[in-house]
């Protein structure tokens, strides 16, 4: 029999501790196939945040290293500069990145630093046990927002991309989700394209990606899904926010 | 043959890490210290491999060092008293990661903004943690423009030789200072970190760099990994100078700029026939409280003094415990301590 398919290389066997129907096991099965057919395992230095994918180190056959929360960009960035022949992954969740992280990854994005960002926007803190993040819809509930998120208190969701495309240094920003086949491939080619930028040196390179987090969202992965497709895409809307060269802004 | 150069103290700590092969700076400005990064923007960018940012905070700096160790280069960051505490975090990290870097922290009046002035109000903070956590930094004290050069150098050895970040305090007023400095060509580097550097995973299993351990067996494990470190740097590397210590029965303590003035008031007292001595820890920590405890048999009593409402004092109460009696002298908010103040403040003492 002819073998169609094959597990990438650049994981390893372990099992995965995300809950069912968690988005993160897609997520990093796409950044390690891509690292794995642009023969960039080798020189790939992940970042792991505080959050659920604190522990990828366990699944990724790169070099690893685990940044505090909120602080992946800047450690990104000392990786980079130190080692500039590395390709540095920054692997981080919407608490980490849009809410303790903000200085970090605006900075990082305004120097248009060469390294790639895989942003996991799940509208909520994961690990910590579902409380409101900054990308929390309005209305939806969450262990510190219990009775819907409302702007008067809390005000409104993060949309990161459109805050980086404000800038003038990065390369290239996208947001994709993980709720269908077309949007699976949109996401894995959007990976692909962040790290072969990143690999050419042309500069900073950002993918948003909105994933479904039944634990936390209360609803079974399948309810989890739809929820995604009929509330987080229409706030988030989906599509590339930058794709030029350092200095030149166009959508 | 070197020749001496007129320097301010902070230069001659950039000079001096440059020269021990230090090529990533990431900081912040901040008086009485930006002499630092300003000389390491000058410099790296013209350095093959070198890096100099100016951050966006000093959290985010600290964590750039974390990032840079972490390929097992020579990575520093520089700051004074309140943008340290904002580093704090990354220390702790560092510590726990057990990354090789050197802190450099030019201490001024605090709490909170303060003012710029020298002050060493910031012992706790570099000697006790500051950090959360069970952690040591190696802590050095320089006390001339010389000496901030060299401990700079030997920061950086002793931060490779036990994967430890290293800190070099020193008071606003030393920084700010210009005495002549000597340095070598250069400052060989030895110890290899390619065992667990990051630096791409080729031929070999991923490197990981990280202070979690979940499972309490594991945390308990590695925390007593790292005190083993610690108890053997306490063997291995205390470092401290004597001055007229041979005779003394009034034993003063001083560590940095103090230092200098007290080795004034022991001239002016042995001037007086009074068997005044000072022993200047250069090692914060690992603490020399060795040679404190043998030197309380010869004492009639200490007499601690520093630029702070009294930080180290502690250190040597805990060191001669209740041998003989400690007294402790301070000036704060930008005061140096006169010679005359402390010889008066010996002589309410002395009997």
């Amino acid at each position: 029999m002819e073998k169609i398919f094959q597990k990438t290389r650049g994981l390893n066997d372990r099992i995965f501790h995300y809950c069912p129907g968690c988005g993160h096991g897609i997520a990093h099965r796409m950044v390690a196939e891509s690292l794995e057919e642009l023969s960039l395992l080798e020189k790939t230095v992940m970042i792991s945040p505080v959050g659920c994918s604190v522990f990828l180190y366990w699944y990724f056959q790169t070099d690893n290293v685990q940044a505090s929360h909120g602080r992946a960009p800047a450690v990104a960035t000392g990786l980079k500069r130190a080692n500039p022949g590395s390709i540095v992954v920054s692997y981080q969740g919407d608490g980490d990145l849009a809410s303790s992280g903000t200085a970090e990854i605006i900075h990082a994005a305004a120097r248009g630093e060469n390294f790639t960002v895989v942003f996991i926007n799940n509208a909520i803190y994961g690990m910590t046990g579902g409380q409101m993040a900054p990308t929390t819809l309005v209305g939806q509930k969450s262990s510190t927002s219990p009775y819907g998120r409302d702007p008067k208190f809390a005000g409104y969701p993060i949309h990161v991309c459109e805050m980086l495309a404000t800038l003038k240094a990065p390369r290239y920003i996208e947001r994709t989700a993980l709720n269908n086949v077309a949007n699976l491939n949109k996401t894995k080619k959007a990976i692909r394209k962040a790290l072969e930028l990143q690999e050419k040196g042309e500069g900073f390179s950002f993918v948003e990606i909105l994933s479904p987090c039944p634990t936390n969202w209360g609803q079974s992965p399948d309810e989890a899904m739809k929820w995604l497709e009929d509330n987080m895409i229409p706030e988030y809307p989906l599509g590339v926010f930058r794709d030029a060269k350092p200095g030149e802004v166009k959508a | 043959m070197s020749k001496k150069v007129l320097m301010k103290g902070n230069e001659a700590i950039a000079e001096a890490a440059v020269r021990a092969g230090c090529k990533l700076y990431f900081g912040y400005p901040i008086t009485p210290q930006s002499e630092i990064p300003e000389y390491m923007s000058r410099r790296l960018p013209k350095i093959e491999g070198g890096a100099y940012i100016q951050a966006e905070t000093e959290v985010s700096a600290i964590n750039m060092v974390y990032g840079a160790a972490s390929t097992g280069k020579r990575a520093m960051t520089s700051s004074s008293s309140p943008g340290v505490s904002l580093m704090m975090e990354g220390i702790s990290y560092l510590a726990g990661a057990e990354l090789p870097c050197l802190l450099v922290n030019i201490m001024r009046g605090g709490p909170g903004l303060g003012n710029i002035n020298p002050e060493q109000a910031d012992y706790f903070q570099a000697v006790k943690g500051g950090g959360h956590g069970s952690y040591h930094l190696i802590v050095l004290a320089p006390s001339s423009v010389q000496e901030m050069a060299d401990l700079t150098v030997e920061g950086f050895n002793l931060a490779d030789k036990y994967r430890n970040p290293v800190m070099v305090v020193a008071e606003g007023n030393l920084g700010q200072m210009m005495e002549p400095v000597e340095f070598k060509e250069s400052y060989p580097q030895t110890v290899d970190h390619s065992a667990w550097a990051l630096t791409g995973a080729k031929g070999r299993p991923g490197h990981v760099v990280t202070s979690i351990y979940l499972a309490a067996e594991d945390m308990e494990k590695y925390i007593q990994k790292l005190y083993r470190k610690y108890d053997l740097i306490e063997k291995t590397e205390v470092r401290y100078e004597e001055f007229m210590m041979d005779d003394a029965e009034v034993v003063l303590v001083a560590y940095g700029i103090v230092s200098r003035v007290v080795r004034n008031v022991v001239e002016a007292l042995r001037e007086e026939k009074i068997k005044a001595g000072m022993i200047r820890p250069i090692t914060l920590w690992p603490y020399p409280k060795d040679i404190i405890r043998k030197r309380a048999d010869q004492a009639k009593f200490f007499l601690t003094c520093e630029m702070s409402t009294g930080q180290m004092v502690e250190d040597v109460l805990l060191s001669v415990n209740g041998k003989k009696p400690v007294y402790f002298y301070g000036r704060f908010g930008g005061m140096v301590p006169t010679p005359a103040e402390i010889v008066a403040e010996v002589k309410k003492y002395y009997k």
